[in-house]
């Protein structure tokens, strides 16, 4: 039964979590204090689910991606992109906060990250390039796009409906927490309920035997990346509203980094295979409790990065199974202080 | 022939993994100058000991001592520095390297820092002809040499490092009659020399004409340790499949009963070629018939069968199933039309790797049925279960991964894929490779009972016995072309070796 708990695979990045929390609440002890004001529940884990969403949201998409064997660079600059298209869209009405503007706004970025994905998917699947170079061509390509859409200016907006996405509450809750739930649950039904998920696990598993088993590869590749577009323009949206703003530069900087340690955290492999969303969710928390934890106890800026890598080393050591095997195994050669003592006394 | 101690000697080894008992409590020693065959079914524990032997896991109980000393090996380069070096069924080297670099890589000759590549080149071609007998050019990338050679430059990188102890695991099971007969000359030079070979193949033949010895294994434990001059054949058999003798009766009565009247057309190829795969051929199966092919490697049978499936693409001639009228344009496509393929390549075009027995089974229907109409999990278990029933899976296990099963069970795993679509044509690459006796029978006996249902069935292997008992006909390639075709009584080993042979 124990040996069952320890082998699932979401024991160790639960694990890290809660070791991660428990060193919050130790080091100031109303960590965990949720206060609730004018009906709204505020607190520093209520702020790690709202600050954590739009990396949370990149990283479910990221993924299906890895799951196939591939990798999506372009997320950082699809969140850049969406979040501008729909700042543009906005500010250059007089009525920023009328309902059918934003709508629109927002299905225009949506549909902006879709095509983009599909760009993406499309050099993977159709013209067989390397996913990393397939991507890194947004990557790039996509920050000059988002620069271009705001004109190199940071855009602010002041439109109500708009903030509602990334700074508004829902049931005492920030809205984004259900937008990353809402496709949580999506995903997970989409792959676990439907053979989606089989065919994503097969294909990434093993490509040359799929094809010969009449799965449509191409088919299941290019889904995967238009999801991730998808996911990565949601995020985009939630973090522009929580600002109020689009930053063509710096929004979504480094999003892709993250997010696929995040994935890498939760258990699925970078060599595609098997994923898990659940586990995911709970690496990109990590991620985000980690930041926090890093500007509450105060780290000089200069070394935040630091203090981070070397985190995330230890975070990796702790989920490598043979890297915990060899600790295990040297620890059960060592010798007893006692049998030190003694064999000094016989030599 | 005997040499009073051996140079190996591996005492109560034992190995368990979660639920399996790989290894219990099994002797083993190898004398030099022996060519010693490890035998047993799958799994049996030969690959288990091997890998015990050489490192990649590591023991539970048991001592090894090599040369009266007890060494203990915790991965495969220390077993390279005891002198103990392996050469595996897939050649484990690197293909786009070229010959003198694989035979040295991690050893190259170095002058401050810099390979010297000269000295690299000589020493590799010296080592290749002294030792082997061969002369190349080893300045060639690897792949640009047949399996065959690969292989030997595979054991000429284990002899480099001063081997004392040879594994070769399964070294024959993808070379031609010629080439074995060159890894055998090889073989019988390293004896002499008094090199300790350590033996594993499935060919009966091939056991009887190299070993002095035998060591059996079934079910993980030790069955004996026998001189091969000693031990007749059949006992062997026996004594390596233990009490499932009936089985091994009913062989010979496999064979089939010339069919009069064959049924409807069900493929139909007529000058179907594509170029450097095979040259245009014309072929056509019948529903409730078993067409062979018989060729050695490399002659194009596997070119073939992936023609028919829309694996690749063709570049003249015509391929038509007659069932539906159509052509066949991709894997996808022929599924759709009730065509299956078995690939010879169970690793890299059969199993994936990640996922479970059950998942393996289910793949190839899911996938006609698409991803939106899943197959409800209690089916998927209910469908799990018969196959591994049928078949005889072990472990029988639905929920195990794939890639822990043995290279037999895997086999059946995929045939139960392609079962569970009820094909119309099954194609099978090899079905039988690197597969024990008893599960070889099964197979043979399955594809028969199989054609009696009407189905059409296109066998390929290598072992022309096995093509013979199952065939209603049998095409002959040769240098990948179709050169005959032999039905009834034309259908001998003597009438296949000659059209095989040419001339």
């Amino acid at each position: 039964m124990a040996s069952r708990l320890v082998r699932h695979h979401l024991f160790w990045p639960l694990c890290v979590l809660a070791a991660l929390l428990l060193f919050n609440l130790l080091y100031s002890p109303d960590f965990f204090s949720i206060v609730v004001r004018n009906g709204n529940l505020y607190g520093s884990l209520i702020d790690i689910l709202n600050f954590g969403a739009p990396l949370m949201m990149v990283s479910i998409g990221m993924t299906l991606v890895i799951a196939t064997g591939g990798i999506d660079l372009s997320v950082g600059s699809i969140v850049a992109i969406s979040g501008a298209m729909a700042c543009l869209t906005i500010s250059k009405s007089s009525d920023q906060s009328s309902l059918p503007l934003v709508f629109g706004a927002v299905l225009a970025s949506i549909a902006l990250s879709l095509v983009l994905g599909l760009w993406n998917g499309a050099l993977v699947a159709a013209a067989r390039i390397q996913p990393i170079i397939a991507t890194l061509i947004l990557m790039v390509a996509g920050r000059g796009i988002a620069q271009l859409i705001t004109s190199g200016q940071i855009i602010t907006v002041s439109s109500d409906l708009y903030e509602y996405i990334g700074a508004g509450s829902l049931a005492s809750l920030p809205f984004s927490i259900f937008l990353v739930a809402a496709v949580l649950i999506a995903a997970s039904l989409l792959t676990r309920k439907t053979a989606l998920g089989l065919f994503i696990e097969s294909v990434g598993s093993n490509a040359r035997a799929s094809r010969l088993a009449g799965l449509r590869s191409n088919t299941v590749i290019l889904s995967v990346y238009v999801f991730c577009g998808l996911c990565a323009g949601i995020a985009g949206l939630i973090l522009s509203s929580n600002v109020s703003s689009a930053d063509g530069n710096n929004a979504g900087l480094w999003y892709e980094l993250d997010a696929i340690l995040a994935v890498v955290i939760g258990g699925t492999s970078l060599s595609g295979g098997r994923f898990y969303l659940m586990g995911t969710v709970i690496g990109a928390l990590i991620i985000q409790t980690l930041t926090t934890t890093i500007y509450m106890i105060g780290v000089p800026p200069e070394i935040t990065l630091v203090v981070k890598a070397f985190v995330v080393l230890a975070v990796c050591l702790i989920q490598s199974e043979s890297f915990r095997k060899s600790i295990a195994f040297r620890w059960a050669k060592r010798k007893y202080p006692a049998e030190q003592e003694a064999a000094r006394h016989v030599s | 022939m005997t040499v009073p101690s051996p140079i190996l000697q591996m005492t109560g080894i034992t190995k368990a993994f979660p639920g399996v008992k790989a290894l219990s409590n099994v002797d083993f020693r190898l004398f030099p100058g022996e060519v010693h065959a490890l035998m047993g079914e799958n799994g049996a524990g030969k690959s288990t000991l091997i890998k015990v032997l050489t490192g990649v896991y590591s023991i539970d109980e048991g001592k090894v001592t090599m040369e009266d000393k007890t060494i203990s090996v915790s991965g495969p380069l220390e077993a390279q520095k005891v002198g103990i070096s392996t050469v595996y069924q897939e050649v484990n080297l690197c293909p786009n390297l070229t010959v003198a670099e694989n035979i040295f890589i991690g050893r190259e000759p170095c002058k401050l820092g810099r390979i010297q590549w000269r000295r690299m080149n000589a020493e590799a071609e010296e080592l290749l002809k002294e030792r082997l007998n061969l002369s190349i050019d080893v300045a060639h990338p690897l792949q640009s040499y047949s399996v065959a050679i690969q292989q030997l430059v595979a054991i000429a990188r284990a002899l480099s490092i001063s081997a004392k102890v040879l594994i070769l695991d399964e070294p024959t099971s993808s070379l031609d009659q010629n080439e074995v007969k060159q890894m055998f000359a090889i073989m019988r030079k390293l004896k002499s020399e008094g090199l300790a070979i350590l033996f594993v193949t499935h060919f009966l033949d091939q056991v009887y004409e190299m070993s002095d010895r035998l060591t059996v294994l079934r079910n993980g434990e030790l069955e004996g340790e026998y001189l091969a001059a000693e031990l007749p054949r059949f006992e062997l058999v026996l004594k390596m499949i233990g009490k499932e003798l009936k089985l091994l009766e009913e062989l010979p009565k496999l064979s089939t009963e010339f069919k009069e009247e064959a049924g409807n057309k069900m493929i139909t190829a007529s000058g179907l070629g594509r170029k450097g795969a095979i040259a245009p051929f014309d072929l056509a199966i019948r529903k409730g018939e078993v067409v062979g092919l018989a060729g050695l490697l490399g002659s194009g049978r596997t070119e073939l069968a992936r023609l028919l499936f829309g694996a690749d693409r063709p570049d003249e001639g015509t391929l038509t199933v007659e069932t539906t009228g159509q052509t066949v344009k991709s894997p996808r496509h022929a599924i759709d039309q009730r065509i299956a393929f078995c690939s010879e390549n169970r690793k890299t075009e059969g199993i994936i790797d990640d996922l479970t027995v059950r998942e393996n089974i289910i793949l190839a229907l899911q996938a006609t049925k698409g991803w939106f109409r899943p197959i409800p999990r209690k089916k998927q278990d209910e469908i799990a279960e018969r196959y591994i029933r049928m078949l005889n899976i072990h472990p029988g296990n639905s929920e195990h991964l794939i890639k822990n099963l043995s290279g037999g069970n895997q086999q059946k795993v995929l045939l139960a894929r392609w079962l569970l679509t009820e094909p119309e044509l099954l194609i099978l690459d090899e079905p039988t490779r690197g597969i024990d006796v008893g599960a070889k029978a099964e197979i043979q006996k399955l594809v028969l009972s199989l054609a009696k249902q009407g189905m059409a069935v296109l066998f390929i292997s290598s072992e022309m016995e096995e093509v013979i008992r199952v065939s209603d006909r049998v095409a002959v390639l040769r240098d990948r072309r179709k050169v005959k075709e032999l039905g009834g009584g034309q259908l001998t080993q003597q009438h296949i070796m000659e059209a095989m042979a040419g001339g």
